[in-house]
């Protein structure tokens, strides 16, 4: 019992890690965008493309599906028609770039319909369970980062 | 490469093709108009659609045929309602208003604006349950709230809706549009985002109308019941996870003078089939 209770404890700590911002991240407000792209690492973590691209899928974190077709994911049924389609988008943008339009593409994309998936403030009318809170993670922001750079062939 | 995605894409989309330009819904004879010229004040529109013009060819077939449309068992329960006593006048609907036909005209005028107030159907109803017959205010989004809207605006059906903006109304009016173009939630998104700018496209499995409100209250396959439009404006809010305003609030009130008023030139579509 004693053990049960401690790997349950450990495995709960994993997640909480993985959505929080940690220490060493870069806040969301401290962000420095150079004509909308990021050059510092969120986290200094490589990101894990695998990882990546499941949160790209997930429903409720990047859900980047309910707007951009991706031919890499052909086995999902209903692809978005809002954005551009991402096949071959790391030979269009640069990792920099990529970075910026995933923290908050206004800052490339003025007035676009795509959320910002890092930012945690000015929001108007934001539902209290997320008040304060960024969509995705300062790591998941570089996994999906990740794995868009494997997006390279038209 | 593009060729092929398309192709890949409409496979899994297949059975969401919409309905054609030249589709048209006729309803016991009657054709109601689904697509017109938008109003000069929809200025960013020029053509309106019904989010029936959306909806797959089995959804849009339920809509057809008023015998296979669900929504006519609330219509139904409405009827009854209609000559049930309620309240401490010892009075139903019926006293007052010998037959429910007399409504017809009504639905496409609605919202009003009175002394600086949006006068909603749901307002009218409410009026006359609790300063005629003394019986309690039904809730906006109850079942015999939407089955008696439903019940009034049927009446209407096939008729041009017609909306004032001007005088009166004018600043409730801005006021709606003003909320139409804001953006609210953590996904920072307003109305126009979607069905302004992308009404046509899929969002995911869904596939982006204009939200017109032209045919609400509206049965939805998704929660089998009838649904008011302010119940749809609060889904679209949580869905980008916004607070919603309250329903019967007078920022709801304002945003649907505004949206009924981009459908003027359509045909009131009570009680309407969606998904
Ligand atoms: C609600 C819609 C929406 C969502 C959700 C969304 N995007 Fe976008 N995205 C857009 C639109 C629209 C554009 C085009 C920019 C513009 O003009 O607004 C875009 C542009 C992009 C671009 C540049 C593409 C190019 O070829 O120029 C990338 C990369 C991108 N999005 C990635 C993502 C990722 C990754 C996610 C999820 C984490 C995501 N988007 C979620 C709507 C969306
Ligand atoms: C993220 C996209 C999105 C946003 C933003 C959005 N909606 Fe919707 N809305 C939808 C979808 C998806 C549907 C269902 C398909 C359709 O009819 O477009 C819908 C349906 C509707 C309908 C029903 C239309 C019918 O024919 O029955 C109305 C009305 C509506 N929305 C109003 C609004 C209003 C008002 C706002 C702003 C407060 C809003 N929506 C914001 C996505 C959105």
């Amino acid at each position: 019992m004693r053990i049960l209770r401690r790997a349950c404890f450990g495995a709960l700590t994993l997640i909480l890690g993985a959505s929080t911002t940690l220490a060493a991240d870069i806040a969301p407000g401290d962000v420095v965008f150079t004509d909308g792209a990021v050059t510092a690492s969120l986290t200094g973590v490589q990101g894990d493309a695998a990882n990546g691209r499941k949160v790209f899928m997930n429903r409720k974190l990047g859900n980047c599906l309910a707007c951009h077709a991706n031919s890499d994911m052909n086995d999902q049924s209903f692809h978005g028609e809002v954005g551009p389609v991402l096949d071959g988008v790391a030979s269009r943008w640069s990792e920099v770039e990529l970075r910026g339009i995933l923290v908050n593409s206004k800052m490339m994309f003025e007035g676009t319909i795509m959320p910002a998936f890092y930012r945690d403030a000015g929001f108007t009318r934001n539902l209290k369970s997320f008040e304060g809170k960024t969509i995705m993670s300062a790591q998941q922001i570089e996994d999906v980062l990740a794995y868009l750079l494997t997006l390279n062939e038209e | 490469m593009r060729t092929l995605l398309a192709i890949s894409l409409s496979a899994l989309v297949g059975s969401l093709a919409w309905a054609g330009e030249d589709s048209s819904l006729v309803i016991d004879g009657e054709e109601i108009k689904i697509r017109a010229t938008a109003p000069a004040h929809a200025d960013a529109l020029d053509e309106v659609y019904s989010g029936w013009v959306f909806r797959t060819d089995e959804t849009q077939a339920l809509q057809m045929d008023d015998f296979e449309n669900p929504a006519f068992v609330f219509v139904d329960q409405a009827i009854d309602m209609f000559s049930k006593v309620d309240g401490t006048e010892g009075k139903s609907c019926a006293s007052c208003h010998d037959d429910v036909a007399e409504f017809a005209g009504l639905r496409p005028t609605m919202p009003r604006v009175v002394d600086g107030e949006v006068v909603t159907m749901e307002d009218m109803v409410n009026g006359c349950r609790t300063k005629r017959m003394g019986a309690e205010p039904w809730k906006w989004s109850s079942a015999s709230m939407t089955a008696m809207t439903a019940l009034i605006g049927l009446q209407s059906r096939g008729t041009e809706i017609n909306v004032k903006i001007d005088g009166d109304a004018a600043a409730q009016w801005e006021a709606g549009k003003e909320l139409y173009y804001t953006r609210v939630g953590q996904l920072d998104m307003s109305c126009a985002n979607c069905h302004e700018d992308n009404y046509g496209n899929m969002i995911r499995a869904d596939h982006l109308s204009q939200g017109q409100i032209n045919g609400f209250p509206t049965y939805r396959l998704k929660n089998t019941k009838l649904n008011s439009v302010h119940g749809r404006f609060k889904g679209c809010m949580e869905n980008i996870r916004a607070t919603p305003f309250k329903e019967g609030g007078e920022e709801f009130k304002a945003l649907e003078l505004y949206l009924a008023s981009r459908g003027n030139g359509l045909s009131v579509e009570t009680p309407s089939v969606r998904n």
